[in-house]
């Protein structure tokens, strides 16, 4: 089997299982409806405002819904010793890495989907910049938190503390993305800035680290 | 080596003595900042000593990935500790120059808010090491660190541009580059450096001794079981 | 002017509160040490 049709089985396996018991899916949902709903309680802008900080906010709960899904990334497979198998198996880890990845990407895109329109209630948020930039600073943000989050999700699973460990590895370096994913929404709805030079940082911290977590996956996958 | 020792030390200790020396009576009083500015005789030369021992964690880590070579992670962890010892005193003497110079203490400023990730980087390193077990614990650490090495271009660069659309007071830059300042500053870095070689050195015997230690302690409990 | 020397002073009682974990590291590797000598003469 290629690289590509195993990812594509893994991540059909993953998503269909997801579906079957949408036990993970409720629980994140339910989580980013209240984090959209305490951080309206905690600020309350003027509209000018708002667009100012609506990056800020709307980031830091798409990044705390994030890490609660990718908490559960190896749950299952840790639960049924799927990982002692790949690792005796000649399946290409790539593929287990990427079919996760994706998995996530498509969980956490879910629900930002499902907070966005409430953000813009709570916030009477309204783009004065390029609208048709917000879905592409969306999708590679989404995919810098979740390409390194599944990869120190790997790394937190063979430590005491796991959930502690996820966001205490993430943080840090996931810093310039954030950054990027903050200052460009906030760019988009006020108007005021390019994001161009965001969305550039982006794109390059995507390449960056997907190479890496590609290379060094197989590594953490057999480590011991 | 370990002969030498107590030489280099004493040497060493000297070196910083004159070093403070230059740094607190020959240096010139500057004209705007007063002599407060003599706070970058040691914040400077810290920096600089953080930055090499973080590259040597660098190089160690991925000489760890490609060879297993357990030596490489002892250099590894040392080098992270002594680096991230230079990076603390990095960050406590950026805002107490920032403070009188500038009356804030911190300024989202380009090479203070670096050196500030890298701390968090280097400390959540620490951590991993410290909450994963046993034999895998050398790669995951070491993985983590190639990741944060790749991660600092960008943290330079984002927080570079976010400084030119939101412009604040730099700490660190300014002031008269008087020839005599950049001799000082290269004493205090050697001194710097020769000492930041003896602690990482003492570091790294450490950790051989302690995993001498585990190692021997493993063969008696399998010896009584 | 105190934040010089207050920069100054802090710079060592880092470097010296390292050299203290690593000493008090030490000592308690050098006692593991001990015990286990005992143990095996003993």
């Amino acid at each position: 089997m290629t690289i590509a049709s195993l990812t594509r089985a893994t991540l059909i396996k993953d998503l269909r299982l997801e579906w079957r018991s949408k036990d993970a899916l409720n629980s994140m949902l339910f989580f980013a409806l209240l984090v959209v709903v305490i951080f309206s309680f905690s600020f309350d802008p003027t509209a000018e405002e708002s667009r100012q900080i609506a990056g800020g906010l709307i980031w830091v709960a798409f990044l705390f819904a994030a890490v609660v899904a990718l908490n559960q990334t190896w749950a299952r497979e840790l639960r049924n010793q799927v990982l002692d198998a790949y690792r005796v198996s000649p399946a290409p880890a790539n593929a287990l890495f990427l079919a996760k990845a994706f998995g996530n990407f498509i969980f956490v895109t879910v629900l930002e989907a499902l907070m966005t329109p409430l953000f813009i209630v709570f916030y009477n948020l309204r783009a004065l910049g390029p609208v048709y930039q917000l879905p592409i600073v969306a999708v590679l943000g989404t995919w810098a938190l979740v390409v390194n989050g599944t990869f120190f999700a790997a790394l937190s699973i063979r430590t005491r503390s796991r959930e502690t460990m996820l966001p205490l590895l993430l943080f840090p370096i996931a810093i310039p993305a954030l950054l990027a994913m903050v200052e460009a929404t906030g760019a988009i709805l006020t108007g005021e800035l390019s994001a161009k030079f965001w969305i550039v940082l982006l794109a390059a911290y995507n390449v960056v680290f997907t190479i890496a977590s590609l290379i060094l996956f197989e590594s953490v996958l057999h480590a011991e | 080596m370990k002969r030498a020792f107590p030489i280099l030390a004493v040497l060493t200790a000297a070196l910083l003595s004159f070093a403070l020396y230059e740094a607190l009576v020959v240096a010139p009083t500057d004209q705007l900042q007063g002599d407060v500015y003599r706070i970058i005789y040691y914040h400077v030369p810290s920096a600089w000593t953080m930055f090499i021992f973080f590259l040597v964690n660098f190089v160690a880590s991925v000489v760890y990935l490609i060879r297993r070579n357990l030596k490489a992670d002892a250099v590894a962890v040392a080098a992270a500790e002594v680096g991230i010892v230079f990076c603390t005193v990095v960050l406590v003497t950026g805002p107490l120059w920032a403070r009188p110079v500038w009356g804030i203490w911190w300024t989202w400023d380009v090479r203070l808010t670096s050196t500030l990730v890298l701390w968090l980087i280097y400390v959540s390193y620490l951590i991993l090491r410290r909450f994963s077990s046993g034999g895998q614990m050398p790669v995951l650490a070491a993985a983590l660190a190639v990741f944060g090495a790749l991660d600092m271009p960008l943290v330079y660069f984002s927080i570079w541009f976010f400084r030119t659309q939101h412009p604040q007071p730099v700490v660190g830059g300014g002031g008269s580059t008087d020839p005599r300042m950049l001799h000082i500053w290269l004493i205090n870095w050697a001194a710097f450096l020769c000492f930041g070689l003896l602690v990482f050195w003492s570091r790294y015997r450490l950790e051989v001794l302690r995993r001498e230690v585990e190692e021997i302690q493993a063969m008696e409990s399998l010896r009584e079981a | 002017m105190t934040y010089l020397y207050a920069a100054y002073a802090a710079t060592w009682i880092i470097h010296i509160a390292y050299l203290a974990t690593l000493l008090s590291r030490y000592t308690r590797l050098r006692n593991e040490i001990r015990e286990l000598k005992t143990v095996r003469e003993g």
